[in-house]
């Protein structure tokens, strides 16, 4: 179990440093001068070089990247160009609402996909499975944003049961919190719970064909652990995969959520940061986001060896 | 009737990585004669099969087709001989192509060895299907409109359309139910005697084996332990697995059924000296320790195992 | 420990008539309801089983010999439409509503699939399997499960059974695998086991382990069993009576010496013809002409007509069950005894 989980983690390293390495290049290499941009249109050139000296700027690239990396690993990401405080000290207070949005949204998408797929698969071509698999293709088919404003309309403008916009962190309560993050974290997983319907049913449906089920009930077992253990057991695994798949597609989809309902998060502080060329502070920002799918990964793998005694000998 | 030899197989081996698939197997086919081998899953019959005809590559050993060796063939020249030997595998479903006619199916390796014109590759096909019992119209058909025991047969049609001179049947009538089974077992003999084919056949049926072949060779844990002509293997088995084996088969009563004790031990780890020990009900010292050679009893039958030099010594 | 275990009686000197019937079946049909209408896959199906006693069902692939089994233990599939009456030791379950027919399910009935590989879960353990079945139908604590189920796979022959309890299906062989499918069946004390083709799928060798195993086990403690075949061989060696089924019929019914030595339906005569037997030096077969009909292409009168060498204008009608001297035949012309 260790030595496989080991396994998964040196397979994981890659997807950290190759878009570090990538969002590193595609920064240098594109048009604009950090410094040049910070100082303003009045600047002379020689304020400009000499802020570039103080950056580092004026060094080769690959020298940038090897001071960069030797940063990483003392936990030191510098200081961010345009807020002039350590990014080390800026990230968490953004990263903690993308991953608490994402992570409510994962949430809501599972409960909501897995109880759909299930009782779909229980009344096949009934009308409650018909009904339910139309709404899924309606799902994946609408776009965030769409679903994010139209939520908006309806349950913060019209209803008033929600705040249109804003955040509460969890210290302020979890009855504000959760008013501020329901509505964007409910937009985010649409879609992904939609997915997960569609996986959890035809998973279902499957598994309940096979013959250990019929081993089950032939046993005497109740219809609900038959259900419940004996099929939900091996219909799970490829919802979790989908699970996986779908928190590091959400926390993508953050940016456009984490700008329509105003959240102070990390895709909105990335995507201002770019347009700042704040260079420290966007690869903090790839840095982390890698680090919480390396994670999310990890943890996928580890509920899989857990599901399935199979993958363990592998 | 010439005793002229059609296939002559000699250290025939095959390691994938650790596993001993097969281990130093001989035999040979005169012309015309059907050889059958005979054993439980994970004997290595089937992968000896796929060696005679080179669909897997031996690891070491001689296979000598027509007195050429087929070891030693270029890739064009192998492709040119594979006219001359043809395979019959336990599921005609997964071994031709569905989405072909029959008409398709029976023309296309004639097409692929350039093998007369259109015309003439249409009347061999029609032959053929009037050989197999099968009525002209079945020509335009796609398999799935046809019974397990029709595919076959159009399977077997398929494997005549080269005018093959070797038949290699893998489990051919495995698959087939006891009465249908019967209608390919004659058509096979019949065929073999009209087109003078020689055949390896494979089964783990010893009914059938006896049946169809004049010589067997037992095999065991990728080894033959015991060869020679039919009657001699039916009537006066000399290996104690051949005995075991002949006295498993159901019908004699159920006083009279072997207790072998055991399973067939993993190819990844064979056992020392004879392969059969641990499950070999008159096993000694000897036995772990030396690997008994194959030794001739007379009248062509040959057996190895320790037991007959315990035999001849007293 | 003796009040959890279920009753593993000692070999019963009773003569076989004065055995205690336990299953009872009686002009069972079935069929599956579909957009066309019914689909009838089983016409007329009638045999009885007795306590210790092995009932061989025996017909070629969609005879209707598998969803005949199913029908008994309750777990046809849910467009199944059953008629006739089912009787297990005296009570009728065919007229109990689906949650009553689960409860026979393992206290009443054990079930034995063909595939243990599939017919046991993949990501669960042995011990869990066996624990969930004795603890639901027994009302075991987990330990007392646990124990048990470790005896259970002493009996049928599995060592370190400790072990084999943490341990997953697919690290199993085949012999043993379905040594444990049977130690499951036999978990909570059945006093009918239905076991369908239990060893078509296993090596010479271990059919041999596994048939004397389950023979073991009807002995030791006294089952009724139902055996589903296609082997008309084990049927001899294994089984008291048979019926042969062919094409949702029973065709022939009577004990399994007289129907594997000398039938009188044709079909059954052609089944044994049809075997490569032992040394009998044939160097030709006598198959059964043409294929089994599909379901639902069945011929009107004698169903086996088409492919039979005795069948006149008289097959035309249906026939039914009727005892001849040794065996019952639906067959307008049987063969004579011994032919």
């Amino acid at each position: 179990m260790l030595r496989y989980l080991f396994k998964r983690f040196l397979l994981i390293l890659p997807t950290i440093f190759v878009p570090l390495i990538l969002v590193f290049l595609l920064l240098r290499l594109s048009p604009g001068d950090p410094a040049g941009m910070m100082l303003g249109d009045q600047a002379t050139p020689e304020q400009i070089a000499a802020l570039r000296t103080q950056l580092g700027l004026d060094q080769p690239v690959w020298m940038q990247f090897v001071l960069w990396l030797k940063g990483i690993l003392t936990l030191d990401l510098g200081n961010s160009i345009f807020f002039r405080e350590p990014v080390m000290q800026i990230i968490p207070r953004y990263a903690t609402v993308t991953i608490l949005l994402t992570a409510v949204a994962l949430v809501l998408a599972v409960v909501i996909g897995v109880t759909l797929g299930l009782v779909s698969a229980m009344n096949r071509n009934k009308p409650i499975d018909r009904g339910v698999v139309t709404t899924a293709v309606l799902g994946i088919s609408l776009p965030e944003f769409w679903f994010a404003l139209l939520l908006i309309f309806v349950f913060a403008v019209t209803l008033r049961w929600f705040p249109v916009a804003g955040y509460n962190p969890p210290d302020a309560g979890i009855i504000a919190f959760g008013a501020t993050i329901f509505l964007p974290a409910l937009a985010l997983g649409v879609r992904q719970s939609a997915l997960m319907t569609r996986m959890m049913r035809s998973s279902m449906l499957d598994v309940l064909n096979e013959p250990y089920i019929t081993t089950a009930r032939a046993q005497g077992l109740p219809e609900t652990t038959v259900l419940g253990r004996y099929a939900m057991r091996t219909a799970a695994m490829p919802v979790v995969t989908v699970a996986g798949l779908s928190a590091g597609y959400m926390l993508g989809g953050a940016v456009a959520i984490e700008i329509i309902f105003a959240l102070p998060g990390l895709g909105r502080m990335l995507v201002e940061a770019v347009g700042r060329r704040d260079y420290p502070l966007v690869e903090g920002g790839v840095l982390t986001i890698s680090l919480v799918l390396a994670v999310l990964n990890l943890l996928i793998d580890l509920i899989y060896a857990i599901l399935d005694p199979r993958i363990r000998y592998q | 009737m010439t005793t002229e030899t059609m296939l002559s197989v000699s250290g025939l081996s095959k390691s994938f990585k650790t596993v001993k698939a097969v281990r130093d197997v001989s035999f040979t086919i005169p012309r015309g004669k059907t050889f059958g081998l005979v054993g439980e899953s994970g004997s290595g019959k089937s992968t000896t099969a796929r060696l005679v005809l080179r669909l897997v590559e031996p690891t070491a050993g001689r296979i000598a087709f027509r007195g050429r060796d087929l070891s030693a063939l270029s890739a064009s020249d192998l492709r040119r001989e594979r006219r001359h030997m043809q395979m019959i595998f336990q599921d005609p479903f997964g071994s031709l192509n569905p989405r072909m006619s029959v008409r398709e199916t029976l023309v296309e390796p004639q097409f692929v060895h350039g093998i007369g014109t259109a015309a003439e590759q249409l009347k061999v096909a029609e032959r053929l299907l009037a050989e197999v019992s099968l009525p002209r119209a079945a020509l335009d058909r796609y398999l799935h409109e046809f019974s397990g025991g029709q595919r076959q047969r159009i399977a077997i049609a398929r494997a005549l359309s080269t005018n093959p001179d070797l038949i290699v049947a893998d489990e051919p009538v495995s698959a087939l139910d006891v009465s249908v089974q019967a209608q390919v077992l004659n058509l096979m003999r019949d065929l073999q005697d009209r087109h003078g084919t020689t055949m390896l056949f494979i089964s783990h049926d010893l009914r059938v084996v006896q049946f169809m072949c004049d010589e067997i060779g037992v095999m065991y844990l990728g080894e033959i332990v015991e060869q020679g002509p039919r009657d001699r293997i039916y009537n006066a088995p000399a290996h104690p697995y051949t005995k075991a084996l002949l006295a498993s088969v159901p019908g004699k009563g159920s006083g009279q059924r072997a207790r072998l004790s055991g399973e067939i031990p993993s190819a990844h780890a064979v056992p020392s000296g004879c392969a059969f020990r641990t499950r070999c009900p008159h096993a000694f010292e000897r036995c772990a320790s030396e690997k008994p050679a194959m030794r001739e009893i007379g009248n062509g039958q040959r057996a190895a195992c320790h037991l007959l030099d315990k035999a001849v010594a007293a | 420990m003796s009040a959890h275990s279920a009753p593993m009686p000692a070999e019963i000197a009773v003569p076989p008539a004065q055995r205690r019937t336990v299953l009872e079946v009686e002009n069972l049909s079935l069929s599956f309801r579909n957009a066309d209408g019914l689909l009838p896959i089983v016409t007329d199906v009638s045999f009885s089983i007795r306590q210790g006693e092995a009932v061989a069902l025996v017909g070629e692939s969609g005879c209707g010999k598998s969803i005949t089994a199913s029908a008994i233990m309750g777990i046809a599939p849910e467009n199944a439409v059953i008629g006739g009456r089912i009787v297990l030791n005296g009570q009728e379950i065919s007229a109990l509503g689906p949650k009553e027919r689960r409860r026979l399910c393992g206290r009443h009935m054990g079930f034995i699939f063909q595939e243990p590989m599939t017919a046991l879960h993949p990501t669960l353990s042995i011990g869990r399997q066996m624990t969930d079945t004795l603890k639901h139908n027994l009302g075991l604590s987990q330990s007392a499960a646990t124990q048990r189920a470790a005896e259970l796979l002493d009996r049928v022959g599995i060592p370190r059974a400790r072990d084999i309890l943490k341990g997953y299906v697919h690290e199993l062989s085949g012999g043993m695998r379905q040594r444990v499918m049977i130690a499951l069946a036999i978990s909570c004390g059945p006093s009918l086991v239905i076991a369908d083709e239990p060893t078509t799928a296993l090596d010479v060798t271990i059919q041999a382990q596994v048939l004397d195993l389950l023979e073991d086990m009807r002995r030791e403690l006294d089952l009724a069993m139902l055996f589903i075949t296609h082997d008309l061989e084990v049927v001899g060696d294994f089984c008291d009576r048979a019926v042969v089924m062919y094409a949702g019929d029973v065709v022939e019914r009577g004990e399994s010496a007289d129907i594997t030595r000398r039938p009188s339906h044709p079909y059954a005569r052609g089944l044994i013809d049809a075997v490569p037997a032992h040394d009998d030096g044939r160097t030709r077969l006598t198959p059964i002409l043409g294929t089994v009909p599909p379901v639902g292409q069945w011929p009107e009168g004698c169903r086996f007509a088409p492919r039979c060498g005795r069948a006149d204008e008289k097959c035309r009608t249906r026939p039914h069950l009727e005892t001849l001297s040794h065996t019952d035949v639906r067959c307008w012309h049987p063969l004579e005894a011994g032919a």
